[in-house]
């Protein structure tokens, strides 16, 4: 399998990071990284991750399978995830999460039919001053009222990229 | 070792190397410290939490199977607080657990209702829904019931560590881990079985086993595995004579617990619907059932009318047959039929190494040195296809003592993974790769060299004159294939050398020349098939055959008598070490007889009954004692464990016969004639795609 020429230079990076008896380890950052290109970790991903690092697939398998942030199933443009964990909790996180499942008509761990929205409920993200808290991809939200998680699901629902909606802003953490 | 250490368990003051395992320490004297995970051998897991104790000045309670000992230390393994914790963690095992030990396989020898029992609460405070997920079945072999797993992790690992193959692995997290086999929905491994048979509960159980019977309902009778020449104990489960499981949990013999697919699962051979049940003779060109006077009332004219006639006799003795059946057997070619053309099918050119090792001792290898020596070359073999228990010793050996491995092969081999050295060189020119080993080899503290048929006749001097130039300890074996090869040439199944490699000096036909010769006039073919893949040039010789199935000779034979297997005989078998074992009876066959017995039959009928002696193995076994040189090991010594035998002691004074020594090579899923009768073995899907 061929990846995009970033990420094979990538993937050269991490090997040459790790011993060549310990190529094992590089097995985590390479599917993270695989993961935010293909949008899911695929048999075929984790068959070329197995080669690459040397050991057998059932092994990458086993990583992919432990780690809840590795996902099988295909992710959408933007993965929306809702921290419900105790910070977040008390101050609304769960009525958030309620209402992202709602607008969108999906639950956990499920993506919207066009690709475009996939919806996870997440435990704590470490963003617990600034609850509650919505990470999308990499980025954060801080303290999240329901009007802006309106804005931010209608925004990304019309093929909006984050920047362009208004009213919402990417925290700066 | 490490300096010894003093610290305290239950107060008790104890004594210990530094950096010990608190389990183990505590074993070692008695104490008992409740585990699952902890396996001796594998890597520590540290998983269960069974194992917790209490350290002084250790805020919490420390898992023992992962603690080192260390001066001063004072552990405490029945406290109240130890105790709540085992019933706590029991409690948790059982969250998920089915509970379903009255339909369970493991169910009377399991170590959770073990645990439970002993250390487990009366009940359990869980209401919620237990998570179920359906059984699987990986292969013909293997089945797992997820529910039923207790996550300790030992099938991993001694599927990874201990045999090398790494098939199974953990899938998912938490409560929701399962183990997975490496095909996604199915395991293509060795089939070893070793995963199901470590397995402390149900949760991995075997194909041919599952729900045949409960434990405790079964004998358990220890024998010898009747396959390969590893010479493996096997504990056979039998219930109504019928042999439903081998195992060796109980780690009596050279093998401990460790089996192949053919040790544990390919005794199935002995109810084969095809297994012969009656004599039978050839009337007008069929081979018809008769009974056992008449069959050997011709054997026994026949024989002797051939005797007094001076026709040429041929014998044919087997690779399986016990020591005893060889050595009647040749007794009574030689001195009943007066013919010295008696032979068997070579396999490894034991002859040659033991003459060339003529006035050393103690260079034999045994099946300890695999483990113990500091490293071991392997010469041809495809080591853990052909030979799976010595390459597991091997293995563990690289695992335990960071030994180092060194291969010559013509192709790439499972021992390459670890190697220290893996050399590859087109078949034949196995021996022209050994200089180059030499300076690392000669910078080893000893060595074991192990080779197979690719080294015979003068490579094996060759290769003993390397071995002995390199100025360490070197011990030798040369493989041979089946369960008793070894005692087939031990006993002097061969026209040239007589028991105990005495020369014979006697003329007497090869095995080939027997098929060659046109005017042969009798062959007496015992538990072999050389008719396989070659032809009688004799078509009017008088043909017997003894055997368990109508094979190939059987079926060219004028009387074939149905004997017994190696399961269903007592005995003693020599291993490719040389180490003696004992085989003791598990079940019979209706109609069989063992084949000692029919010799004796055949000679009683011939009259030679006072100078063949009783056949009994045990008589037998006296008189090897006292005729077969290394042979004068006690009988109980034998049953208790593998004696080696020691038949080194001076040249062999005859010319060896390489040209008659060729290996079968058999796989992991073969087994010469019998392999063709196992069930397990054909049904396997690495089997079929090996063959
Ligand atoms: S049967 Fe043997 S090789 Fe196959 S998974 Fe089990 S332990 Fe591994
Ligand atoms: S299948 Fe058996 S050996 Fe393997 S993890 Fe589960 S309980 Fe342990
Ligand atoms: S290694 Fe050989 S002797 Fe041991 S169980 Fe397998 S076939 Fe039998
Ligand atoms: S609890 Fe939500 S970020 Fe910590
Ligand atoms: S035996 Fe110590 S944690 Fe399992």
């Amino acid at each position: 399998m061929t990846f995009s020429p970033e990420l094979e230079a990538q993937f050269e990076k991490f090997l040459a990071k790790y011993p060549a008896d310990k190529k094992r380890s590089a097995v985590i950052p390479m599917l993270v990284y695989a993961q935010d290109e293909t949008h899911a970790i695929t048999q075929e991903v984790i068959e070329e991750v197995a080669k690459r690092c040397g050991v057998t697939p059932l092994q990458v398998d086993e990583v992919v399978g432990f780690y809840s942030m590795l996902h099988k199933k295909p992710q959408g443009t933007y993965h929306v995830q809702v921290c419900t964990n105790i910070s977040c909790l008390i101050v609304g996180g769960e009525e958030i999460w309620n209402q992202a499942c709602h607008k969108l008509g999906i639950g956990h761990k499920q993506t919207t039919a066009d690709g475009r929205i996939s919806l996870e409920e997440v435990e704590c993200m470490g963003a617990c001053s600034w609850a509650p808290a919505v990470q999308v991809n990499y980025d954060f939200y801080h303290f999240v009222t329901p009007s802006q998680l309106d804005k931010l699901l209608d925004g990304l629902s019309a093929g909006k990229k984050p920047d362009e909606i208004a009213g919402v802003k990417r925290a700066s953490c | 070792m490490a300096d010894l250490v003093k610290f305290t368990i239950n107060g008790r003051e104890i004594e210990a190397p530094a950096g010990m395992l608190a389990i183990e320490a505590a074993k070692q004297n008695g104490i008992e410290i409740p585990s699952f995970c902890y396996y001796e051998g594998y890597s520590l897991q540290a998983a269960c939490r069974m194992c917790l104790v209490e350290v002084e000045k250790m805020p919490k309670m420390q898992v023992a199977c992962t603690l080192p000992v260390a001066a001063g230390m004072v552990i405490r393994t029945e406290t109240d607080q130890v105790k709540l914790a085992r019933k706590s963690t029991l409690e948790f095992l059982l969250t998920n657990h089915p509970l379903d030990c009255p339909v369970c396989d493991k169910g009377g020898e399991c170590e959770l209702q073990d645990m439970v029992f002993k250390y487990g609460a009366g009940e359990s405070r869980y209401v919620e829904a237990k998570i179920h997920v359906d059984e699987q079945q990986w292969s013909p072999v293997v089945f797992y019931d997820g529910p039923r797993c207790i996550l300790c992790f030992r099938c991993v690992r001694a599927c990874d560590e201990g045999m090398g193959v790494g098939a199974l692995g953990v899938v998912n997290r938490g409560a929701m881990s399962l183990i997975a086999p490496n095909k996604g929905d199915h395991l293509e491994c060795d089939e070893c079985g070793q995963c199901i048979d470590i397995c402390p509960v149900g949760a991995l159980t075997s194909g041919p086993y599952r729900y045949l019977t409960r434990p405790w309902e079964m004998d358990h009778i220890g024998t010898i595995c009747t396959h390969c020449s590893d010479g493996c104990k096997t504990t056979l489960g039998v219930r109504n004579d019928e042999i439903v499981r081998g195992n060796n949990r109980d780690r009596s013999g050279v093998n401990g617990e460790f089996l192949c697919v053919k040790g544990r699962y390919a005794f199935d051979f002995n109810k084969h619907a095809e297994r012969l049940q009656s004599p039978m003779m050839r009337v007008n060109g069929k081979l018809e059932e008769v009974s056992w006077s008449k069959a050997l009332e011709t054997i026994a004219n026949k024989f002797g009318e051939i005797r007094s006639r001076g026709g040429k006799f041929g014998v044919i003795g087997s690779n399986h047959t016990t020591n005893e059946e060889n050595y009647y057997l040749q007794k009574f070619a030689r001195q009943g039929l007066g013919t010295n053309s008696i032979d068997h099918h070579r396999t490894g050119d034991v002859v040659t190494l033991v003459d060339a090792l003529s006035g050393t001792t103690g260079r034999l290898a045994n099946s300890a040195d695999f483990y113990e020596r500091k490293a071991v070359l392997v010469i041809g073999s495809d080591f853990s296809v052909e030979h799976p228990f010595l390459a597991f010793q091997a293995r563990a050996n690289f695992r335990h003592h960071e030994a180092h491995i060194y291969t010559v092969t013509a192709e790439p081999v499972r021992e390459d993974n670890y190697a220290a050295r893996s050399v590859r060189v087109a078949k034949g020119e196995e021996l022209g790769a050994l200089e180059g080993l030499r300076e690392a080899l000669a910078a080893e503290p000893d060595l074991v060299i192990v080779f197979d048929d690719s080294i015979k006749g003068d490579k094996v001097r060759s290769v003993v004159e390397f071995g002995q130039s390199l100025g360490i300890p070197v011990s030798y074996c040369a493989l041979v294939d089946y369960s008793n090869s070894r005692g087939a040439i031990d006993m002097g199944l061969a026209p040239e050398i007589g028991p105990g490699y005495h020369a014979t000096g006697q003329p007497g036909m090869s095995m080939n020349d027997m098929l060659a010769a046109a005017d042969l006039a009798a062959l007496w073919v015992v538990g072999a098939n050389p008719l396989e893949n070659a032809k009688l040039a004799a078509s009017k010789a008088f043909v017997v055959v003894q055997d368990l199935f109508l094979t190939e000779t059987a079926q060219r034979a004028d009387v074939v008598l149905p004997a017994a297997s190696a399961y269903e005989k007592n005995g003693t078998v020599t291993n490719g070490r040389g180490e003696v074992q004992r085989l003791k009876r598990a079940s019979a066959t209706m109609g069989a007889k063992t084949d000692l017995e029919i010799i004796g039959l055949i000679a009683k009928e011939m009259g030679l009954a006072p100078m063949m002696g009783p056949w009994l193995p045990e008589t037998v076994y006296a008189e090897i004692r006292k005729t077969v040189k290394g042979y004068d090991i006690p009988l109980p010594l034998v049953t208790i464990g593998a004696q080696q035998s020691t038949p080194v002691n001076g040249r062999v004074g005859v010319e060896s016969r390489p040209d008659l020594v060729r290996s079968e090579h058999n796989n992991l899923f073969e087994s010469g004639t019998l392999g063709r009768y196992s069930q397990v073995l054909n049904t396997v899907i690495e089997g079929r795609q090996s063959r």
